[in-house]
């Protein structure tokens, strides 16, 4: 790389250690709800990414009706869309819990394949109320752009943002876990079921609110989304694989875990991507994911608790 | 013989329904429809082999693979390899820039046939390929994993995870894989063309007979001893263990064996469909597959066979009349069959409470005879 | 409401009229039709083939719509030789395999006299073998790579080197561009163009490619991309990305603070379509090469324009695909007036030479190869999501398998 002067690769560092952080955030965001209703309740759920694509929506409503409705609302609507996210499959997450979920809990892997149903159903719906076509909300202008550091060096915005969001997600919910009497019913539960239920823990009401969090979690990961990408029926589906990989290389028994994972991935992938081009660097991260697995099939933070 | 036979099918009740489906594909379909509509369901068919795999692997043993279009895929693009190969003779290709490579090589300037197509110009290293290759490849996958105990979700995920890698590498490697576009425009085998009514009358036959083949074999595994050992690895793992079997090396077969079904599929759907995509190896098509196997029924060969042919048929007709409907109506199934059916059709006809008449009486022992247990995946927490 | 419904009524009295009076005697049905398509005395039935659900549904939208549009303007004026044209919509969802069956059931169950659909080269690819061997005729809208030309296919949109040449002749003389990077996503389509396109910029333009990239279809994380790209700092970013991509693209590009203020785009894939998702913010001041235009000048586009909104609502847009649809009836039409007959070999022989006047994009003109003569135009995005058009070629042939690019 002897053309650039080592201010050009200074800069470039920088951006391109923000771009694996921002990579990161994304892949955070996805897997952290995830890693909740799978790795806490051992429950697949295929319709995570529908359900990310169901707060995109939820922030696309908000945007065409502010717009329509309250314009001089629309700097502030975006804050507003996603908590709105988050209630919205939250609700939708116990609701389907409830409905389905809750039957199959001793069958995993049915779960899985009902859930994919599920997807299909969510997908569909998608497509018949909001059409075909990608759609993308108009985002307030603060989110727009980037902050140049100095000549060469911008940061995105909108970056910086879905960071944040992500940090906020993960100490919330981290403390929730494990600094709130719901955390520690809800652990409880994850270690030993019948335990629980003989101490007088509701763990059938444990485990809706967890899936319904977790689904929560997925509406604003979503929500977080359609600042970085477009939102159509079936842009869900895109990002399952990913989010998977992310809890399942993270072991399942902690959302540090999650984080870690989600950090080593998503510098593997910016870094190959940087150094092979395009698809190559997506398929070598993939293989070192598999790899990784096939020699460290527990993940990184393996479950210490032998329950049953 | 009567042995084998008996081994085969425990009641009369299920060898009389063997023999009427057999019937039906054999002689009542093939003159009933056009042959347009016979070669749909051959290539309907060509998915009965990968569901018959997976009766083996998912409903006998536990295993749930989301990767079996990666081997659909490998015993598909072998056949697509020598086909293609047959169809760019250098006078066809005259017009590309180095005639006698594939057409999509030429766009994609490469001049010379990589050496790993060269073998694939002689039948009998294809069809060897065909059914070698999908089986190794998954002997290894599974024996690295299954040695170190990843089963049931992990596995089915990381399973998910080998057909995107499979699928994106296909589409990566455009000149050498046809890409996105797939092995498109095969015309013949051993300059007899496929694409002729003819040839899809003899090929949908073939197809069939091959599969109810295969599905006695797959009857014969599962009422052996070896049927019962994939039983008890599914339903007690560590109890098998302790008696001194070797629960990976059984998994690892099973799954390799599954992965040969798999890649025989593959090599009919291209010869009855004519090209080959990667848009058939990748996550959702081997959903799909799961699909199948789960509406008929995982622990019934028939009922996989009949659920590849449901599915499709329904899939086919109903998203030509309401293409808006068919994901819904999908969906719904699936769910529904997942929830109050976990043995799908095969298990409904078994449920079918035995009426005085003969009918229902017949009805009732239509299908399988093993207990409908609901199948319970090893729980997470014995896997660590 | 009432005035629209009456000049529409006056409309469609007009074209009657006019219908009747140019129309060619009514040949019998036997006389037109010796090879047993569904055609008859006061019919004539068409396939419609493209993707209503999956994920090229997206793109497949409009082209669907003005096919549509198109047929129904035709049977307003009296129909194809004296019979009212009946449409069989099929499903390809988005899946090869699905296409080349549906492809079969139209030809060979419904015996249809003409296909108009497929978007993808995917798709196009798959039902190919089964349109030259049940000889049947397709009507394709898409610009696509080339390297291909057969008896029974139509190809209303360009080319690779129609659309590229002339795009890329523009942005250098203007921009004085010397260096480029070239993306695209990871298919056929895209790799062909950027071929194109790198021999090109090397060999007649003298300039250079400092890099070449492609992404898997559907990916939607371009930071580790956009970094190199400012690390090379090309004069032009030369993009052929499509779906859901180029929505991530263009967002990260304009959060990393590349915009046109600073950075020259020539894009050969986004229309007026793909702007709807983009959103036009993010590509104000970038530039595509396209055939067609929504914005462009003149009665014919006018009136279809009008018409289009008319039937699928004033929020709706036409991007340069929809339009070669659009063309595809009215191609068929001409062909089989000329012919005098809707066998398949008789319109594959009559199709070259045919001219359309009234084309929104202007004047086209069926070439030997069966593809379409037309111009190249370099359109400028602005906030609104229409196209600035600064730059019209003269008349391009078709040269889909072009000398010294391949």
């Amino acid at each position: 790389m002897g053309e650039y002067t080592s201010e050009e690769l200074q800069s470039i560092f920088i951006m391109q250690s923000f771009s694996g952080l921002s990579l990161f955030s994304v892949l955070l965001l996805m897997g952290l709800g995830l890693a909740l209703i799978f790795g806490q309740m051992g429950v697949i759920n295929m319709a995570h990414g529908e359900f990310m694509a169901l707060g995109a929506y939820t922030v696309y409503l908000c945007s065409s009706l502010t717009e329509k409705f309250a314009p001089a609302f629309g700097p502030y609507y975006f804050v507003a869309a996603i908590a709105l996210a988050f209630v919205i499959c939250a609700a939708l997450g116990a609701l389907v819990e409830w409905l389905m979920i809750r039957h199959l809990y001793h069958r995993p892997l049915d779960t899985l394949l009902a859930t994919w149903g599920l997807s299909l159903i969510l997908q569909q719906s998608y497509r018949s109320i909001f059409g075909a076509r990608e759609v993308t909300p108009t985002l307030p202008d603060w989110l727009m752009g980037s902050y140049n550091v100095k000549e060469g060096l911008d940061i995105p915005i909108n970056g910086m943002f879905v960071l944040g969001l992500s940090i906020v997600v993960t100490i919330t919910l981290m403390t929730f876990m494990y600094r709130s009497a719901f955390g520690l019913r809800l652990r409880a539960t994850v270690q030993n079921r019948k335990m629980s239920d003989a101490v007088g823990i509701n763990t059938g009401k444990v485990d809706r609110l967890a899936f319904s969090l977790g689904c929560g979690i997925a509406g604003i990961a979503g929500a977080a989304f359609t600042t970085i990408g477009s939102t159509g029926p079936d842009s869900g589906s895109r990002y399952i694989v990913d989010a998977f990989l992310v809890v399942v290389s993270g072991g399942t028994a902690s959302l540090l875990g999650c984080v870690a994972s989600a950090f080593g991935i998503a510098q593997a992938q910016s870094i190959l991507e940087f150094f092979l081009e395009g698809t190559k660097g997506k398929v070598a991260t993939l293989l070192v994911i598999v790899i990784a697995l096939m020699i460290r099939p527990q993940g990184l933070f393996p479950s210490k608790v032998r329950g049953n | 013989m009567p042995l084998f036979f008996r081994t085969i099918f425990k009641t009369r009740g299920e060898a009389i329904a063997f023999g009427a489906f057999l019937l039906l594909l054999l002689v009542i379909l093939p003159l009933a429809i056009p042959v347009f509509r016979l070669n749909l369901v051959g290539k309907y068919l060509s998915f009965g082999f990968v569901a018959i795999g997976l009766v083996l692997l998912w409903g006998r043993c536990g295993i749930l693979s989301l990767g079996q279009g990666v081997f659909f895929g490998l015993g598909g693009y072998c056949m697509a390899m020598f086909l293609k190969l047959e169809a760019s003779d250098p006078i066809t290709t005259a017009i590309q820039s180095t005639p006698g490579i594939p057409d999509f090589m030429d766009w994609n300037q490469i001049t010379k046939l990589p050496l790993y197509w060269e073998p694939f110009k002689s039948l009998p290293f294809t069809i060897a390929a065909i059914f070698i290759l999908p089986s190794v490849i998954a002997f290894i996958i599974g024996w690295a994993l299954f040695r170190r105990r990843v089963g049931g979700v992990y596995f089915a995920i990381i399973t998910q995870a080998i057909a995107l890698i499979f699928s994106l590498g296909i589409d990566g490697n455009q000149g050498y894989t046809g890409g996105r576009n797939g092995i498109t425009d095969l015309r013949t085998l051993c300059g007899w063309d496929i694409r002729s009514e003819n040839a899809q009358y003899i090929l949908y036959f073939l197809c069939v007979v091959l599969l109810f083949t295969v599905a006695l074999g797959a009857k014969y595994i599962i009422n052996t001893r070896l049927g019962r050992v994939l039983v008890a690895v599914r339903d007690r793992e560590d109890r098998v263990r302790f008696s001194g079997y070797d629960v990976a090396m059984i998994r690892a077969f099973i799954f390799a064996f599954a992965a040969m079904l798999s890649g025989i599929g593959g090599a009919f759907f291209v010869l009855q469909v004519g090209f080959m995509s990667p848009s058939i190896v990748g996550i959702i098509p081997s959903i799909e597959m799961v699909i199948f196997t789960a509406v008929g029924g995982r622990l019934s060969v028939l009922g996989a066979i009949l659920g590849c042919l449901i599915v499709n048929f329904g899939k086919t007709t109903f998203s030509e009349a309401y293409p808006d409907l068919w994901l819904y109506l999908m969906g719904s199934t699936f769910i529904a069959v997942v929830m109050f059916f976990p043995n799908g059709l095969a298990g409904l006809l078994e449920k079918i409470p035995t009426s005085k008449s003969k009918f229902a009486s017949l009805l009732a022992r239509f299908q399988k005879t093993t207990p409908a247990v609901v199948t319970k995946a090893t729980p997470i927490s014995d896997e660590n | 409401m009432k005035i629209k419904s009456i000049s529409n009524h006056f409309l469609k009295v007009a074209c009657l009229a006019l219908a009747t009076a140019t129309a060619q005697a009514k040949p019998t049905t036997a006389e037109c039709n010796t090879t047993g398509l569904a055609v008859t005395d006061d019919t004539v039935t068409v396939g419609q083939l493209h993707s209503a659900t999956g994920t090229m549904a997206i793109s497949e939208t409009g082209s669907i719509q003005a096919e549509q549009l198109a047929i129904d303007q035709i049977n307003a004026m009296g129909g194809v030789l004296g019979r009212q044209i009946k449409v069989i919509k099929e499903d390809g969802a988005s899946d090869w395999p699905t296409f080349a069956e549906k492809a079969k059931k139209l030809l060979v169950s419904d015996k249809v006299g003409t296909v108009f659909g497929c978007w993808t080269s995917a798709s196009r690819k798959a039902v190919l073998p089964v349109f030259e061997k049940e000889n049947g005729m397709l009507y394709y809208p898409t610009f696509y790579e080339g390297l291909e030309q057969s008896k029974n296919v139509i190809y209303t949109g360009q080319e690779a080197t129609q659309q590229i040449l002339a795009g890329l002749d523009w942005i250098a003389k203007e921009k004085k561009a010397k260096t480029f990077y070239l993306v695209g996503s990871d298919y056929i389509w895209p790799r062909t163009s950027m071929k194109i396109a790198r021999k090109h910029i090397e060999n007649v333009l003298k300039g250079s490619v400092v890099g070449e990239e492609f992404y898997a279809l559907g990916s939607t994380s371009f930071g580790s991309l956009i970094n190199k790209i400012k690390l090379k700092k090309p004069d032009v970013i030369y993009t052929a990305v499509v779906g859901g991509s180029n929505v991530s693209f263009y967002k990260q590009l304009s959060a990393a603070g590349i915009n046109s203020a600073k950075q020259t785009l020539l894009t050969i894939s986004v229309t007026e379509d793909e702007v709807l998702g983009i959103g036009g913010e993010n590509l104000d001041g970038f530039y595509s090469c396209m055939k067609y235009f929504q914005s462009q000048d003149n009665p014919n586009n006018a009136a279809f324009v009008k018409a289009f909104k008319e039937k699928y609502g004033p929020g709706s847009v036409i991007g340069d695909v929809t339009q070669a649809g659009y063309l595809g009836p009215w191609l068929w039409k001409a062909a089989v007036e000329k012919a005098n007959s809707f066998d398949i070999d008789k319109i594959a022989a009559a199709s070259p030479g045919i001219e359309l006047t009234n084309a929104p994009e202007g004047y086209v003109k069926v070439h030997a190869n069966h593809h379409l003569w037309s111009k190249a135009r370099i359109g400028q995005w602005q906030k609104d999501g229409q196209a600035k058009i600064l730059f019209e070629s003269e008349l391009i042939e078709p040269d889909p398998f072009p000398k010294g690019y391949q």
